[in-house]
């Protein structure tokens, strides 16, 4: 029986030849990721095991951008926590203010991921990197301490399924929109424990930061991954960052899937989730009744460059609809100064929104734009879960960073074609 | 291994962020994390858990963020297992990893009320409904699990092979 390209990678790092689904497994790593939430309960792990040594100071990143620039008090002690660690043990990719970024933005930033290398993040949108083709999955703190000790883990060899993409995306349409409709077809445990695997003639039409979106909100469906095919465009942008050398695996043809999903990207429409799980997906067209009072641009699934000059091609020359909060937040500092260079930023100010440094802040309700009861936010982040962006009895809606440009502009949720 | 409690119970998709909110990520402290635990849904829970208390939830449970501090949270609230027909793969691992008894059951999700009175016997994975007179059978661990249990959770698992290695 052939394999997926999930199960290749995994047998990879293995040292096996072929592994199937349900396999338990112990894999090599290449990179262990942890950020300032999850990081101190794994140094404090670490500590409390006795581990005086780390398997490779370069396989470690450390970014600080939960709660950072510190929050309050405790945040900052957490980021020290972090900070005294790294100096410990001389972490070669600890990113803190200044040069930090959103994690899972800054990493294929910094070509510090790669096609078919294995990576394990204590942060559940760690399976971004399946975006380049690469297997990565979130896990928590006690595995991260571990990892950053042993340099290895166990995993459960996934079963699979395919989503096989055509078509063409239509106007305004973007990642973000393919994957609140997958999500919306198979539910927020629809690929639990499974892989999400790519395919087909619709991925040539996605861009590397469609494929990031895609790859990020996999875990919304369950997903233990999500993988795309290493493809020119793959290549033309990890060439640019990546200097060590990596390996495209490719799906057997044979290869066993449970399921099929079938997607025609020119029949996606602009989606909105309402909550409170990222699987109740609606058509940006049906929100007319619903008035907001905030809009939140950026965060690990929707803060890249594309991502902001989508908004801003929505926002320029317009300004937001009175009363409504606008939040912008570019990923990294490298999108932080682009969006400054390419006038973006002016375009932001000029129509009523603040620009934050890089930090996951409100999408996870830690601060920089959180919710009083019976507030809305049409939000490009992950989750609209209760509470996640402030009080209980505040709604988040998911969408694109052009729908909610569009829905800041006309005060309740709108489809870009309406502004 | 044994624990018998009075029964906490939710629904569908329970969420990391409602077992323990963000806004108290800025603490790994046990103690103050439990005092939060689960109170964007059910802000009596912490008054009323008692130690050993078990917690039983319908598919999906712990689905969302891979925080630690949902398991930690549950646990330090005396929580003795929870009980969930799914779940959420990042959660069954981290509940393992630190040690918090966790059992798949769609029986007892769906028989077990809030209120009951239910006995666990983590050897023979029974679960015994006292109140209403009924038992329940659960998907005993893989073997490696158990094994990394019996050691003690990863981190002692770990320290242990790197002994024999």
């Amino acid at each position: 029986m052939g394999m997926t390209m999930t199960q290749k990678i995994l047998a990879k790092h293995a040292g096996l030849d072929s592994v199937r689904a349900g396999q338990l497994i112990q894999a090599k790593l290449d990179l262990v990721l942890g950020n300032d939430i999850t990081t101190p309960v794994a140094v404090n792990e670490f500590e409390a095991a006795g581990f005086d040594k780390v398997f490779d100071k370069s396989k470690i990143a450390l970014v600080m951008d939960h709660f950072a620039p510190n929050k309050d008090i405790k945040a900052a002690a957490q980021c020290k926590q972090c900070r005294t660690f790294a100096r410990r043990f001389d972490i070669d990719n600890y990113f803190d203010v200044g040069e930090m970024g959103i994690e899972h933005a800054l990493l294929p930033e910094k070509g510090l991921v790669a096609p078919g290398e294995a990576v394990i993040g204590a942060d559940s949108h760690t399976c971004t990197y399946g975006a380049l083709g690469a297997f990565s999955t979130g896990v928590g703190s006690t595995d991260m301490g571990a990892a950053m000790a042993a340099g290895e883990t166990w995993f459960k060899v996934p079963s699979a399924i395919k989503v096989n993409l055509t078509g063409k995306l239509r106007p305004f349409v973007s990642g973000k929109d393919v994957i609140l409709t997958l999500i919306g077809m198979i539910g927020v445990d629809g690929a639990r424990y499974q892989s999400l695997e790519f395919a087909g003639p619709g991925v040539a039409e996605l861009s590397v930061y469609d494929r990031l979106t895609i790859s990020n909100m996999a875990i919304e469906a369950g997903a233990k991954n999500g993988i795309f095919p290493v493809d020119d465009i793959t290549k033309a942008y990890v060439s640019e960052r990546v200097s060590r050398p990596w390996t495209a695996y490719e799906a057997d043809p044979d290869a066993e899937y449970e399921r099929t999903v079938d997607i025609d990207l020119s029949q996606v429409d602009c989606t909105v989730a309402y909550p409170h799980l990222p699987e109740n997906a609606h058509s940006a067209r049906e929100g007319k009744d619903i008035r907001i009072d905030q809009i939140v641009i950026g965060s690990c699934t929707n803060g890249q460059l594309p991502d902001l000059e989508a908004a801003a091609a929505i926002l320029k020359g317009r300004r937001l609809a009175r009363d409504v909060r606008g939040i912008v937040i570019p990923a990294t500092m490298n999108v932080y100064r682009q969006c400054m260079k390419q006038g973006l930023t002016d375009i932001f100010l000029d129509a009523g929104c603040i620009v934050s440094t890089p930090t996951c802040g409100p999408c996870l309700g830690g601060y920089m734009g959180i919710l009083a009861a019976g507030e809305r936010c049409v939000s490009t982040t992950n989750r609209n879960f209760v509470g996640r962006m402030g009080h209980v009895d505040s709604e988040v809606y998911l969408a694109s960073p052009a729908v909610a440009a569009a829905s800041g502009v006309a005060g309740h949720i709108a489809h870009p074609e309406e502004v | 291994m044994n624990v018998q409690g009075t029964v906490h119970k939710y629904g569908d998709h329970v969420d990391t962020d409602v077992i323990i909110p963000a806004r108290y990520l800025n603490t790994p402290d046990h103690k103050e994390l439990a005092a939060h635990c689960m109170e964007d849904i059910d802000k009596d829970f912490i008054h009323k858990v008692k130690p050993g208390d078990v917690m039983v939830a319908g598919v999906n449970f712990g689905c969302g963020s891979s925080r630690e501090h949902a398991p930690i949270a549950i646990k330090a609230s005396g929580v003795s297992c929870v009980i969930a027909a799914t779940f959420a793969r990042i959660f069954y691992r981290n509940a393992i990893n630190i040690g918090l008894a966790i059992l798949e059951c769609p029986a007892a999700s769906s028989g077990i009320s809030d209120g009951d009175q239910v006995s666990v016997d983590f050897d023979t994975g029974v679960i015994t409904n006292v109140t209403k007179n009924e038992t329940y059978q659960a998907e005993p661990f893989p073997p490696f699990i158990k094994d990394m249990i019996e050691k003690g959770g990863l981190m002692a698992s770990l320290k242990a092979g790197k002994a024999e290695a």
